[in-house]
């Protein structure tokens, strides 16, 4: 007795959250050049974009529900479609603080620099690397490498209070640029909770291969 | 490992009223809460521990090795595929095997620190407090009143037999819907009323085991879901193990569930898991089991 038309429908759903990730990373990557690069159309095609991502989260959980609907899956086959359940939700909201970032970028276009971007591209670089480490993970199901990525957070964490209180200083020598300012603060809120969500999903990949829930982000921040 | 002289009718009987306490006991080690990786006694109290436990059909081995212990007061679920042994453990546990010819039970069975399969015990009295739903429901050709209190009657138990019957049937959840036809024929009633019915039956000698043979395998999903409602009502009461083909039914019903599979049909089963229910139908930690259950066996 195998299952071959129920494994290819869960084969599918993890191929459709593996694109819906590609397309996450593309909106996380495209919203810090239209940030630096003043690129108001492209913020505007990741804010138009925003809404397909949001469309596969929908579609994902649909099938998943479908899925537990009519096959009763169990054992790891019930926590493969709960955790792509859990990982495309994070997926989405990842998208939509990328989302927000473009859309400070449109607000920043117009006005003059502070100082030219280093700290937060590097946060946004540390992001997608624990990301790709996050789907890699996942497609090999290698609960070492998930933690190793749940570890790293902190190192982004670290930078996010650094951008903070860079900004913050700032701010006190010329209070011109609180606005401009406030709205760095939040592109680095929004890639620290990128970092976050990456960490949610190397948790399921552990709950996944070992069928264990627990909170593996204890960070010192 | 133990074998056993199966020759009942000799051996001498105790008195239907002796408790089976003053039996002789094995000293065969049974995992504790834990036990292998695999096989994770419950750490509740026990109502049967079994060691060893093995059945030979003739010359063929069907069950081997069987060691497990089942808590008092839950539902326990034994799965696997077709031939895997699952009814034939079942009926070690009120030595219904000893009515089948050819069958040796090895090992040993105790049911409260006492050998069931003692000299000194009588195998109606065990099957009294044992007792035993099978998968098609098979009322006697007499009156609902009759079928009830029929078993009662055979044991000696004494008392309002009126009164046996009504708390049996509502037990049961079966007395609102005869209490105005108690002299109907059982074989009247549908086929989920005469499953409740036979359930009534072997409530009614006060058993403190129910031991269920895919009690739901010949009735329809309403009746089923009754039952499956019935137990989880009865679990409060009595101790439940039930053999079922329905995953999702185990999953449903049952606190733990033991996990059977034989090298072939029929030939050699053994128990591969065993553990909280929940644990089994989520995470397995045996790969034959995760297979099973997962529908991609073999």
């Amino acid at each position: 007795m195998t299952r071959a038309v129920f494994e290819r429908q869960l084969n599918e759903v993890q191929e459709d959250m593996l694109v819906m990730a590609s397309m996450v990373e593309s909106a996380i990557t495209h919203s810090m050049e239209a940030l630096k690069n003043r690129d108001v159309a492209l913020a505007q095609r990741i804010i138009d974009n925003d809404q397909k991502i949001n469309q596969k989260r929908y579609d994902a959980e649909e099938k998943c529900i479908e899925l537990i609907s009519l096959q009763a899956p169990l054992a790891s086959d019930l926590r493969t479609i709960i955790s792509v359940l859990h990982i495309t939700v994070d997926l989405e909201r990842m998208a939509d603080h990328a989302e927000g970032n473009a859309k400070i970028a449109i607000m920043l276009a117009d006005e003059p620099p502070m100082k030219p971007y280093v700290d937060i591209p590097r946060m946004a670089e540390m992001a997608i690397k624990m990301m790709d480490g996050a789907l890699e993970s996942y497609r090999t199901r290698d609960t070492q490498r998930a933690r190793q990525i749940i570890a790293a957070d902190d190192a982004v964490d670290s930078l996010h209070e650094q951008v903070y209180r860079e900004l913050l200083l700032l701010m006190i020598e010329d209070p011109r640029v609180i606005q401009r300012a406030t709205y760095l603060m939040w592109v680095a809120h929004n890639l620290e909770r990128i970092a976050d969500r990456v960490t949610n999903i190397c948790e399921r990949v552990v709950y996944l291969v070992e069928g264990r829930i627990h909170d593996l982000n204890v960070s010192k921040y | 490992m133990r074998q056993l002289d199966l020759a009942e009718s000799k051996r001498p009987v105790s008195p239907l009223s002796e408790p089976l306490e003053p039996l002789l006991t094995n000293d065969v080690a049974i995992p504790e809460s834990g036990g292998t990786a695999a096989i994770r006694n419950p750490s509740e109290e026990a109502v049967f521990r079994l060691a060893d436990v093995g059945v030979w059909y003739g010359n063929k081995h069907a069950i081997s090795e069987i060691s497990m212990s089942i808590p008092l007061k839950r539902v326990t679920a034994l799965i696997g595929p077709s031939g895997c042994g699952k009814s034939t453990l079942l009926r070690c546990l009120n030595r219904m095997n000893d009515l089948i010819p050819g069958a040796q039970v090895e090992g040993s069975v105790e049911y409260h620190g006492a050998d069931i399969y003692g000299r000194d015990v009588d195998p109606v009295e065990v099957r009294r407090r044992i007792g035993m739903v099978f998968q098609k429901p098979n009322p006697f050709p007499k009156s609902i009143h009759e079928n009830v209190v029929f078993g009662a009657k055979v044991n000696g138990i004494r008392g309002d037999m009126g009164e046996i019957c009504e708390t049996a049937l509502r037990q049961a959840a079966l007395w609102d819907e005869v209490k105005n036809d108690l002299r109907k024929s059982g074989l009247a009633l549908s086929g989920g009323q005469q499953q409740r019915l036979c359930i009534a039956r072997a409530l009614a000698v006060q058993p403190e085991v129910i031991l269920m043979d895919e009690p739901c395998s010949a009735l329809d999903p309403i009746a089923t879901l009754k039952i499956e409602d019935l137990i989880r009502e009865l679990v409060q009461n009595y101790t439940i193990i039930i053999v079922t083909h329905n995953m999702q039914q185990a999953a449903r019903v049952s606190d733990y569930t033991a996990f059977m599979l034989a090298e072939e049909h029929g030939v050699n089963a053994h128990l591969i898991e065993y553990g909280p229910t929940t644990e089994i139908f989520t995470n397995p930690r045996d790969k034959r089991t995760e297979d099973y259950i997962t529908g991609r066996f073999g």
